[in-house]
């Protein structure tokens, strides 16, 4: 039997502020257990929040880029339930007035534009971390670090709106992408800076109704993410083609082992209880506020990604590698804005500079930092006009990225501007000749592409510094005159 | 009765001989003690306390306009480095804060010497002092009655003399009711004017921290020295606390409420000679009375205990044994919770955790929980439309002098309805003030209440000055002086 | 308006109570007797009552910079019933998964 799975994502994004999200401790990931916390994160009694204007210039930003409609007066609320991680034992977060609702996240998927809806975007706070069950002893324990405790987190649900595991995938990517290039996250899924749980259920194709759903938590990666969904999609539908009933449950996906897991903890039905957390005023975000964020967005990747293809007339592929990252995108539009063509710059980027940065593990920023836009643009030039050749070129970039400098520099430092004159390349080009008497025959005899290995046994000979096109017309004259 | 040499002055002037060298910080400290030598023993209002960190307190105390004046404050205010801060619960046992709250931090800086925690209802949840881990607080004027609650323990120890000052929290009239039983001064400031960082929350959007005085003057400056925005407090007010430095200036002019219908039924005849008295007393110091009928409290009660439940339900689930207090022994989270908190918390708190988690849990939510909070926008527009006829009124603090003890312990509902007075300036976010008005002739003290729209704080201190000096404050010792040296010349 | 024994053994779960088997019925008693009095507040006219969550006052937010009142990791730990070098330590959750 045909089904048709309808899945809804629920996203946390990790806020990349200093401060947590309703106290002064630091945010960093990384520190020693329990020494990034203070009486409020920690839940101790008398402690009171007070909001982190960082985090919510945050939800501001993704939320205008989405689309959203920014609700003026927004209401923390407080999610009561009991968990060792949890100093409060309840969460504040937001309930029935979010900040952002609405909105949607352009994904390109298969060469695709997609649009995909969501219904809200809201403020909270993290919990502590349990790692469990450890033993001490011979008794099974928990232990518990509050460091992570009320560090900032963003939740964005879809709409229902997904049918393939793949469009989850490519929405979570896209998703990364966008906190990744407005900086409000690291966006690493690896440190649970982006986290995703999913709602599914099946129906058949066409059907307008919904079926019982599930819930799968822990789809901590992209491709967690298609292959949690695919298991589950797979399950329910062996259960229905079976006659079956799908019971509504909470599952676990263990990525490690591609399984999942029913979990069900004593807790009853949850009833959470939510109410508008007395501690905090409503917060106003007025229009002045949201104007001013506005104005400081970048565009969207996106919006690039269809400028490169629609006005720099780049193939899509080229325009989604670049605008992969924000510096990327903003690199090499420097480089065009230096001048260079757009296809030039593009292939030099997504070649030799990646090249580098994958190589070496630099990060894009250090990258530029080692050959500014500027320096590519001069060194493209002076390529494209024959003032150095190919391999000289890369030469300079394998100095640049391991030594830094100027390209200028090294070019004159290690006399790399190409050889062109017929006087100092004739020689050269005569020692090849008699060396290769084989090549010479079969060139001779008609074999075209031999004049391939002949250039570049010069090339060879003269340190890569021989501008080709003069060394293949000093040999096609001197084979003609040997003739 | 005796009380200490200073029981009858002012805070401000134990402080000017401190100040002149003529007592040591000390000295003013232990003075204090030495009336709780007589008394102590029999009320039992303090918590903890430890003479070499009081010692250590006065000798480090920094200049200021409290400087070596001795402070009680409740048991659920958090204090570093002194003592432990336990709300009268099994569950706190022994917990030392890691920090100062806000109130104490201030009141630390004006020099002012904390000389005991003070008993308090567990959680601050009860009218009498009775629901303390540590047993009941008695009353000063009659050892078989309760010194009203829930900060009962330092408005006894303020009435006895052990310290001229007290914070308490009032969250239904927590401050205002002990004042009154126990006849000294008991301001319950508007809501967002005292942080409640460092106040061990009860129902959030109700407490507010409360001062004791023996002197409406020393409310002034207390409250002087510790209203104003906290950044620790979001609910705190941004502008400025208004100035009460003109306390002493009368109430010519200024109109009071008189909503009889409230006294009609099921108040106490002291209580009804008292506001009369008080009314009388301030038409001849130049107020005018204004007639008119009051919505009747029982609607504020409910409302109350709805709200402030469920606020508490939430507030006191972090009591679980995992980061501090006492743990039951366990061999998984469930048990963990359920007998650290069963074993924890006494049977009123479990009761008002229970109610409060039934009016928000799912399929109640709308019937209670939003009901009370429509509610308590309707109690508040009565109380704006009030304060559009008169500048303050003048109502009961409670239906009736201190009562016995073990009187209302076993009716729930009773005991909530001793609040019907003091219930809805919380509601309201409103200030109100307890002054005491003499002794019965039963020789329990009386008392009134003003309760004035947000910010009237220097409007009810006139008001309650002019009942001081017209009328007669309640007394365990010597006269009181009416010379009074603040405001000073600034 | 009243509340079964039912019912407050299920509020006292979520609320991670024990209510003793001879005290439920006490409980069930008082609340109930708790809840018929709550129900004056239907005698009053709410249509145009927006319901208040707390006394209204304007929102300050803070400033995103670290530190502040940071505790130390002991001064954490200080009060903690039971911890293992810098961990808080509890009994495991107990949480039926089946694969
Ligand atoms: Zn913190």
């Amino acid at each position: 039997m045909a089904h048709e799975a309808v899945i809804g994502l629920e996203c946390h994004i990790q806020l990349a502020t200093r401060s947590k999200m309703f106290c002064e401790c630091p945010a960093e990931f990384g520190a020693s257990p329990n020494s990034n916390v203070c009486p409020v994160c920690l839940g101790l009694p008398g402690a009171l929040p007070v909001v982190n204007r960082a985090a919510i210039d945050a939800a501001l930003q993704l939320g205008l880029v989405l689309g959203c409609t920014i609700r003026e007066a927004s209401v923390f609320a407080r999610k009561n339930y009991f968990y060792p991680d949890m100093p409060k034992n309840y969460q504040i977060t937001q309930y029935d007035r979010p900040l952002c609702e609405g909105g949607a996240l352009p994904v390109r998927l298969c060469e695709t534009a997609r649009s995909f809806p969501l219904i809200r975007i809201h403020v909270e706070e993290d919990t502590g971390k349990s790692f469990h069950p450890e033993r001490t002893g011979d008794r099974p324990v928990s232990r518990v670090d509050f460091n992570r405790a009320g560090v900032p987190l963003l939740e964005l649900v879809t709409e229902p709106a997904f049918r393939q595991p793949e469009e989850c995938g490519a929405f979570l990517a896209g998703l990364r992408r966008l906190a990744r290039w407005l900086k409000i996250s690291d966006g690493d899924m690896e440190k649970g800076h982006l986290r995703c749980d999913a709602n599914v259920s099946l129906r058949p194709p066409g059907s307008a109704s919904l079926g019982t759903k599930t819930e799968i938590k822990n789809l901590n990666s992209i491709k967690g993410v298609e292959k949690g969904l695919t298991a589950e999609i797979a399950r329910q539908a062996a259960v229905l083609d079976a006659g079956g009933r799908i019971e509504q449950a909470t599952l676990l996906y263990d990525a490690d082992h591609d399984k999942l897991a029913v979990m069900r903890s004593k807790e009853y039905a949850h009833d959470y209880r939510y109410f508008p957390e007395p501690d905090l005023p409503q917060l106003t975000v007025d229009a002045a506020w949201v104007e001013e964020v506005r104005g400081r967005l970048p565009e969207p990747p996106w919006t690039r990604e269809d400028r490169y293809v629609d006005h720099l007339g780049l193939p899509a592929y080229d325009a989604a590698i670049l605008c992969e990252t924000r510096e990327r995108s903003d690199y090499f539009e420097a480089v065009v804005g230096a001048g260079t063509d757009a296809k030039r710059a593009s292939n030099w980027v997504m070649t030799e500079v990646l090249r580098h940065v994958n190589a070496r593990g630099l990060s894009e920023r250090e990258a530029a930092l080692r050959l500014p836009a500027k320096s590519l643009a001069v060194l493209i030039g002076a390529t494209e006009s024959g003032r150095i050749t190919s391999a000289s070129a890369k030469e300079v970039l394998e100095e640049v990225f391991e030594k830094g400098g100027d390209p200028e520099a090294v070019i004159a430092a290690r006399g790399l501007v190409a050889r062109s004159s017929p006087e100092e390349l004739l020689p050269l080009v005569r020692e090849v000749l008699a060396e290769n008497p084989g090549p010479v025959a079969q060139f001779r005899g008609g074999k075209q592409a031999t004049l391939g290995f002949l250039v570049g046994q010069v090339m060879k000979k003269s340190g890569g510094r021989a501008a080709p096109q003069v060394v293949q017309e000093l040999l096609r004259a001197e084979l003609g005159a040997l003739r | 009765m005796s009380a200490n040499r200073w029981w009858g002055r002012p805070a401000t002037t134990l402080a000017a001989c401190v100040a002149r060298g003529e007592l040591s910080a000390e000295q003013a400290v232990e003075s204090g003690w030495e009336a709780a030598s007589t008394w102590e023993g029999d009320v039992h209002a303090v918590a903890h306390a430890d003479a070499t960190v009081r010692a250590r307190a006065a000798r480090t105390a920094p200049p200021g306009p409290l400087r070596g004046v001795p402070v009680i404050v409740k048991d659920n205010l958090c204090t570093a480095g002194d003592y432990p801060t336990t709300c009268g619960s099994r569950i706190l046992a022994g917990y030392r804060a890691p920090y100062d709250a806000t109130v104490i931090r201030r009141l630390r800086a004006a020099g002012a010497v904390l000389t005991a925690k003070g008993n308090m209802d567990e959680f601050a949840m009860g009218s009498s002092t009775e629901f303390s881990c540590y047993g009941p607080t008695r009353n000063p004027y009659d050892l078989t009655r309760v010194p009203g609650g829930s900060s009962g323990g330092p408005a006894a120890a303020v009435a006895y003399g052990l310290a001229p000052l007290g914070l308490g929290s009032d969250t239904g009239g927590s401050v205002r009711q002990p004042a009154a039983f126990c006849g000294v001064f008991g301001l319950k400031p508007t809501y967002g004017r005292l942080s409640r960082y460092g106040l061990v929350a009860f129902g959030s959007s109700l407490d507010q921290v409360g001062l004791f005085a023996r002197h409406a003057g020393d409310v002034a400056l207390l409250y002087s020295l510790l209203a104003g925005p906290d950044l620790r407090d979001a609910t705190t007010r941004a502008s400025p606390p208004p100035d009460v430095s003109a306390w002493d200036r009368g109430v010519k002019g200024l109109s009071f409420g008189w909503p009889e219908n409230l006294w009609r039924e099921g108040v106490e005849p002291e209580v009804v000679a008292a506001l009369e008295e008080a009314a009388a007393c301030l038409e001849r110091a130049g107020a005018r009375r204004v007639a008119f009928d009051f919505l009747p409290g029982t609607y504020a009660v409910a409302t109350y205990y709805l709200v402030a439940t469920a606020e508490a339900s939430s507030n006191l689930a972090r009591f679980d044994g995992v980061r501090y207090g006492p743990r039951a022994p366990s061999t998984d989270v469930w048990s963990l919770y359920v007998r650290s908190r069963s074993q924890g918390f006494g049977p009123e708190v479990k009761r008002r955790i229970l109610l409060g988690t039934y009016a928000l849990s799912a399929g109640y939510y709308d019937a209670f929980y939003l009901k009370a909070q429509r509610a308590r926008t309707r109690i508040r527009r009565e109380y704006q439309a009030a304060f559009g006829r008169c500048d303050f009124m003048l109502l009961p603090v409670a239906p009736t002098l201190a009562f016995r003890l073990g009187e209302k312990t076993t009716d729930p509902l009773a005991m909530y309805l001793s609040d019907i007075f003091t219930i809805g300036a919380n509601l309201a976010g409103i200030p109100g003030l307890a002054v005491p008005l003499g002794l019965a002739g039963s020789g329990l003290p009386r008392a009134v209440q003003l309760v004035g729209p947000e910010d009237s704080e220097p409007t009810l201190l006139r008001a309650g000055r002019a009942l001081e000096v017209r009328g007669e404050v309640a007394r365990l010792g010597r006269e009181h002086e009416t010379e009074f040296p603040w405001p000073m010349k600034r | 308006m009243s509340i079964d024994r039912d019912e407050v053994r299920r509020i006292a779960d979520l609320a991670r109570l024990e209510i003793a088997g001879g005290d439920v019925d006490r409980m069930a008693k008082e609340l109930s007797a708790v809840l018929d009095f709550v129900a004056a507040l239907n005698e009053l006219d709410l249509a145009d009552c927006e319901p208040t969550s707390m006394v209204p006052a304007a929102a300050s937010l803070r400033d995103d910079e670290p530190d502040g009142r940071r505790l130390t990791s002991e001064a954490a730990l200080a009060a903690a019933p039971e911890r293992e070098r810098d961990f808080f330590l509890v009994p495991p959750v107990v949480e039926n998964v089946n694969p």
